[in-house]
């Protein structure tokens, strides 16, 4: 029996384990490391409709327990994607959630009509929360209409589920949650990451080239905690959890929070085996927890006894 | 292929101010391709600091599975990795990148390496490399000061090797470039800080040169963006090279430094 399978709107996932997007670029790298069909799914790197270089170097700066990145958004435009990389990706039987970016709303429409209708592609993720782009990305994700109005406008052009990603900055994010919901979104995947900025000791400036950068890693585990705690119970769509995941204990923790699947990022970078470890780990922590499913998990941290599926510890 | 593995560490002794050479018996030795290529270290079990620390490979004897790391003890990463000792073991991920190219030189030819500080480490397997296939090789090593200054001995075994101390407290007062223009040579081979690179490629355009570049990392494997660096040839904004996986090494002219 498969202890791991989730459904979700789209997705018929082996496990809920996928890398999230911008961590795992188009999955070549990581292709030579491990098989790429052992994952849950794949979330691929932003796609936007021109190509981009991103923002100048330096990209990274490290925190405790975390780090700040300032990539920019950096891909080979649609054109490419759907030429080169998505056909790539398809030799392997994993389903391909799209990362969809832009700076203004056709941008949104144009990226994910077009690339909605790949064979592979089973979702898209609408990426309203970069942090790291000048114009659009982050606008979207803080105002509540103007979520919603995008969101609506892209479902309308999308032969897929579409997916809406959340920024960790705003002020209310259960409103923004529910905004993407009644524009139609089939799913939520939060957090993003949440900007943040680090000094040079000997010049006193920004180490980032673009000064500012989003956080993630261990260090935001508990902001995605919470906030998935609040945003599930307020919405009937299913929540993709992310946030400085690195074990398999801390995906059992995004359940309880409210998700139904999990994504792992900057650990991919401390380990880049880790998505096959966790997905290897879950069963055993399944085990020692007392539970037949994963989907037992979800929500748990709210859901009152009654509404808790079997439970047998 | 790269490989995660728990090496051991065999000894570690500083060898100059500041300056660890680490020697480690692991696996992936054995894929090692090239002079030149990394390693990715996690320096810690926990969680800070979080990412791997990108160190190269000075030199490595596949028969032993042993290679040899040299690095700087500059923060918070490196001084955990300085604190580390003989026995215990270490989390690596690599052989990394691509090194340097040794076809382009040919028996009985001269080969210029060019290094500058840390820049230094990766150029000597290239040397050995070099003298053992029967090029000529010429070395000029560039330090801050006497302090800083190793492996003169070691280089000096394949060939003439002019240290150069940015004080003068040490072998010839000046900067590496200055020293070039004495010496004639068929291939140029460097490594070593941003403005050193850039004053060798401007300087001998016509010439065969190649660098090995330094960036912040993320993942180190190409995936992450983070370490990119803008192509040389590039009429749009968008052509760019990883220094990761596309390099460390590139030919002059390929990316702009």
């Amino acid at each position: 029996m498969n202890r791991l399978n989730v459904e979700l709107p789209g997705l018929h996932l082996n496990n809920p384990i996928m890398p999230a997007s911008g961590c795992f670029g188009f999955g070549r790298e990581y292709s030579r490391l491990y098989d790429l069909t052992r994952l849950g799914a794949i979330m691929i790197k932003a796609t936007t409709v021109e190509p981009r270089f991103g923002n100048p170097t330096p990209r990274v700066a490290e925190t405790s327990a975390g780090m700040l990145n300032a990539i920019g958004l950096q891909n080979p435009g649609l054109e490419k994607v759907i030429a080169e990389e998505l056909p790539w990706l398809s030799q392997f039987a994993v389903p391909i959630i799209a990362n969809v970016a832009g700076s203004v709303e056709e941008d949104y429409i144009t990226v994910a009509k077009e690339i909605s209708r790949q064979a592979n592609v089973q979702a898209l993720e609408l990426n309203i929360s970069c942090p790291n782009v000048k114009t659009g990305g982050i606008a979207f994700g803080t105002i509540p209409e103007v979520a919603r109005q995008l969101t609506k406008k892209v479902k309308e052009v999308s032969e897929v589920p579409v997916y809406v990603k959340l920024s960790p900055n705003v002020t209310n994010i259960v409103e923004m949650a529910k905004a993407v919901e009644a524009g139609g979104a089939d799913g939520i995947t939060m957090i993003n990451t949440l900007v943040g900025m680090r000094l040079d000791l000997k010049t006193g400036k920004p180490i980032l080239a673009n000064l500012t950068g989003g956080l993630s890693g261990p260090a935001v585990k508990p902001v995605a905690i919470r906030m998935i705690y609040e945003v599930s119970q307020v919405v009937s769509i299913p929540i993709i959890g992310m946030g400085g995941v690195q074990s398999a204990e801390d995906v059992i923790e995004f359940f309880y929070a409210g998700a139904s699947a999990v994504a792992v990022g900057t650990a991919n970078f401390v380990d880049p085996f880790v998505c096959p470890t966790i997905i290897d780990e879950l069963p055993c922590v399944l085990d020692r927890l007392g539970y037949e499913h994963i989907s037992e998990c979800t929500g748990r941290s709210w859901k009152k006894d009654g509404q808790l599926a079997y439970h047998r510890a | 292929m790269i490989r995660k593995e728990l090496g051991k560490i065999i000894s570690q002794k500083e060898i100059a101010a500041d300056i660890y050479e680490l020697t480690i018996r692991a696996e992936l030795v054995e894929d090692i391709s090239a002079p030149g290529q990394f390693v990715h270290i996690r320096v810690s079990n926990g969680m800070d600091p979080l990412l791997r620390r990108p160190v190269s490979i000075s030199s490595f004897n596949k028969k032993g599975k042993q290679m040899t790391l040299i690095y700087r003890k500059s923060g918070r990463g490196t001084s955990l990795i300085a604190e580390m000792e003989p026995g215990m073991e270490i989390d690596i991920l690599g052989p990394l990148g691509n090194g340097f190219p040794l076809d382009e030189v040919s028996i009985g030819e001269t080969a210029l390496l060019v290094g500058g500080g840390i820049g230094i480490p990766p150029l000597y397997e290239l040397s050995n490399q070099l003298a053992a296939k029967g090029v000529h090789v010429l070395h000029i090593l560039g330090f801050p000061t006497e302090s800083a200054v190793f492996y003169e001995q070691e280089f000096s075994k394949n060939g003439l090797t002019i240290v150069t101390t940015d004080d003068g407290t040490y072998g010839r007062k000046g900067f590496v470039t200055d020293i070039i223009k004495e010496l004639g040579f068929d291939c140029l081979y460097t490594c070593g800080p941003a403005p050193m690179l850039k004053a060798i490629e401007q300087g001998y355009p016509d010439k065969k040169v190649f660098l090995s570049l330094e960036e912040r990392m993320g993942c180190g494997i190409g995936a992450c963006f983070a370490c990119v660096c803008q192509s040389g040839n590039a009429a749009s904004g968008a052509s760019y090279k990883k220094v990761c996986s596309d390099g460390p090494v590139f030919r002059a002219g390929e990316v702009l430094i």
